[in-house]
């Protein structure tokens, strides 16, 4: 298996997650995250899902999706070729004697704290899943109450989108 | 290359909407209600027939359809026969076939026939009410969610809560429907949709910016099947139902006889190329005869034209055809790689594809012609050893397959012939000799049995003067043959020949064959020295139909002659046959195709798997 992230062009209809969701669950592939809000065009929205897969039954889903009528566009996107990112929100147990511990590896993660409180902290991260397991590793003694994520979010480098080449042609 | 939607659906060439009453552009759109735009909407798509049942979400509809006369509203007993109906029509004629059920139990009466035709491709357009839009959600009464549960098995649904919503909707529907891969759309609208007013406005606009489905090939790929087609020594043209879909059997023809290639045609093509002709060397598959099996398994080059590689037709995948090279045209381009890689892989419409690859074949034959004389040969040699044959029940009982070759004989190929599911269909498929499209239709992909009686009339609505036969099982009849009566009702004169044996005969033959003989509940004691319930005579004759009791051979005739001059009413035949008749040739499921028995005598012993 490997993992691949499909960025999908899609109308912004009622049942629409529905489609795509069980298009995945019919061949009993399980979506490890899903990401999805408005693109750049207005009723237009941008799905991410991220599948571990083989290619050749992922091809097959590819154009399965294709065919449904409200999606527009799908491509995959390759580490190399794209950003890719996941958020994280983390409230993790922090008291008067572990709190600066911790405030020293939000820093070092270059993450932020959003919510204090006597016991614990919200804490807020951005990055690849990289980062964001490492900075769980790190948190993970400290007594982690709660995390919640979003699905990873991808975009392809340079200037083109592909809003472009959808609505070129 | 890609055709963009036409924003105006083109209405079908039988449209008769008279002069054209909205959208005069001078004067204010008219306001109709939303079931009036329902009804609007289908005649200037060019609709005239269609089947359903009222029911509370859909009187407001049913109360508009009772105003009009350019649609035929045909009243039937249950909602999966006007599914089925729908299909019928459909395939007979190519037209989109439209089916009209209520909500809840209405709507999921519809799924058994939007599932098999969404597997054969069959443009239908189903049109269920749904409760008060301010009521969804709510468990209201006789609410199903009918959009959630049909989407993996409708080309694509809309769900309309504005009556303002409807003409596009619709139209949308019916484009999606009948254009690239046809497929079921199913249009669900709330009562209170149908009920408000809004003003009409024709054409409505088209926004389907995702669906744009691909007719015209690309040049290279279709010159690189060309070069592969001169190069073979042995081809195989592998025709399946997108031949038909496409109205592309002239188009094949032409290839055909240029190539001098073999043909075979599937369940689903059965007719899509004369049966009569030199080169049609039968069906392929589980049951397909032993020359079209073997054509495709030891090929070298297979041209798939409208056909999708299916596990009844390949046996098992890693052994089929292995020395094959792979021209796959489709006009779907999930189909193409799905089960067997592509070599070639071309998307497009089988009609515009088999012209351009005619041409382009003649250009690359133009100086060498192939030579597939020693392919030809072995085929031939293949057809003298084991033409299709069956012998005589020991039992002294009718043989089925006589009966079903009958039919076909004195009805000639000029009728239409709906089987359901099972060994009657495999018969019918076999003994039946197709010599134009759209003759034969039955349930290919989902296998729904009860599938014959209700698309045997909705072929027959399509089609009046043609003769339309149901092919049936004892089975299957007891399905669905309360549209008896809607035939009898409505004076759509179909003929049913119930090819009974008394029993499941399909899974009875896998018991006999694979289960040690154990034939658990695949008794139906409606045949043979049994209890015979139902009578099937009683029953059809309660329906109003013509019923006959056929018992012995000299029999036969006699009544085939005596229904196909009956056409004041239906008409059902009681073949009483034989229960160990057994469908051959066969190739055990799972095995490669090199493996088919044919048995023209007797069954062979099965080595265990």
């Amino acid at each position: 298996m490997s993992t691949h992230v499909l960025s999908l062009l899609v109308e912004n209809k009622p049942g629409l997650l529905t489609r795509v969701a069980g298009l995945f669950a019919r061949r009993g592939f399980n979506i490890e995250s899903l990401a999805v809000g408005h693109s750049e065009i207005a009723g237009l929205s941008r799905i991410t899902i991220l599948v571990d897969v083989e290619d050749v039954p992922l091809e097959q889903v590819t154009k399965q999706l294709n065919k449904l009528i409200n999606v527009i566009k799908i491509v995959e996107l390759e580490p190399s070729q794209s950003v890719q990112r996941e958020h994280l929100l983390i409230k993790v147990r922090a008291d008067n004697a572990t709190r600066s511990q911790v405030l020293e590896a939000v820093t070092l993660f270059r993450a932020r704290v959003v919510d204090v409180s006597t016991d614990a902290l919200v804490i807020e991260v951005t990055g690849d899943s990289g980062k964001t397991q490492a900075l769980l590793r790190v948190l993970e003694p400290y007594g982690i109450k709660e995390i919640a994520q979003s699905g990873l979010l991808a975009i392809g480098r340079g200037s083109k989108s592909i809003t472009d080449r959808v609505f070129k042609n | 290359m890609t055709t963009e939607p036409s924003p105006v659906p083109s209405p079908t060439p039988r449209a008769s909407t008279g002069p054209d009453k909205p959208g005069a552009e001078s004067s204010a759109p008219e306001v109709l209600t939303g079931s009036g735009a329902i009804i609007r909407t289908l005649e200037l798509l060019g609709v005239t027939d269609v089947f359903g049942i009222p029911g509370g979400a859909v009187i407001p509809l049913y109360d508009e359809l009772m105003t009009q006369d350019v649609i035929r509203h045909i009243l039937v007993r249950h909602e999966q026969g006007a599914g089925h109906a729908a299909e019928g029509y459909a395939a007979a004629t190519g037209r989109v076939g439209v089916a009209i059920a209520t909500s809840g139990p209405g709507a999921t009466n519809l799924v058994t026939a939007i599932a098999d035709a969404y597997m054969d491709s069959v443009p239908i357009l189903c049109i269920t009410g749904q409760v008060f839009s301010t009521s969804m959600g709510t468990d209201a009464f006789q609410e199903a969610d009918i959009v959630g549960i049909t989407m993996p098995i409708t080309k694509h649904s809309f769900l309309v809560r504005r009556a303002e919503e409807i003409p596009a909707a619709i139209a949308a529907a019916y484009h999606i429907a009948s254009t690239g891969r046809p497929g079921p759309v199913l249009v669900d609208i709330t009562k209170d949709a149908q009920q408000n007013k809004a003003p009409f406005i024709w054409p409505p606009k088209l926004d389907l910016p995702g669906y744009r489905p691909i007719t015209k090939a690309h040049g290279k790929q279709v010159q690189a099947a060309a070069q592969l087609l001169v190069e073979a020594r042995k081809p195989v043209l592998y025709v399946g139902g997108g031949v038909i879909r496409a109205h592309a059997s002239a188009e094949l023809l032409k290839l055909a006889e240029l190539t001098g290639a073999p043909v075979v045609t599937t369940l689903m093509a059965r007719g899509a190329f004369p049966d009569s002709h030199a080169q049609h060397v039968g069906m392929p598959g589980m049951h397909g005869t032993v020359p079209a099996v073997l054509a495709l398994q030891e090929s070298d080059l297979i041209v798939s034209l409208g056909a999708r590689f299916d596990d009844r037709v390949t046996g098992k995948v890693s052994e089929f055809a292995p020395k094959a090279k792979i021209v796959h045209v489709d006009v779907d381009p999930a189909e193409i790689s799905k089960i067997r890689a592509a070599d070639v892989p071309i998307v497009g419409d089988a009609k515009d594809v088999i012209a351009d690859l005619t041409v382009a074949y003649a250009a690359a034959a133009a100086e060498t012609t192939p030579d597939i004389s020693v392919w030809w040969s072995y085929l031939n040699g293949l057809r003298e050893e084991y033409p299709l044959g069956f012998s005589e029940p020991s039992d002294g009982l009718l043989a089925p397959q006589y009966v079903i070759k009958r039919i076909g004989e004195l009805t000639g190929p000029e009728g239409t012939y709906a089987a359901g599911v099972g060994q009657h269909q495999m018969w019918a498929a076999q003994y039946i000799k197709y010599e134009r499209p759209n003759s034969w239709l039955n349930s290919g992909g989902a296998g729904t049995m009860g599938y014959s009686v209700p698309a045997a009339m909705g072929a027959k609505v399509a089609e009046p003067d043609r003769v339309v036969w149901a092919i049936d099982g004892d089975g299957c009849f007891q399905m669905t043959n309360q549209e008896l009566a809607t035939c009898t009702i409505n004076n759509i004169p179909i003929k049913v020949a119930i090819i009974n044996n008394s029993s499941l005969g399909m899974v009875r033959q896998w018991q006999s064959l694979f289960y040690d003989g154990r034939h658990s509940f695949t008794d139906l004691n409606t045949g043979h020295g049994t209890a015979m319930v139902p009578d099937f005579v009683k029953l059809a004759e309660a329906y109003g139909a013509l019923a006959i009791r056929v018992t012995s051979a000299d029999q036969v005739d006699d009544a085939i002659k005596l229904a196909l001059a009956t056409n004041d009413r239906p008409v059902v035949i009681d073949f009483i046959v034989s229960r160990d008749a057994m469908v051959w040739p066969m190739v055990p499921q799972g095995v490669s195709n090199s493996y088919v028995q044919y048995a023209k005598d007797h069954a062979p012993t099965w080595e265990e798997e």
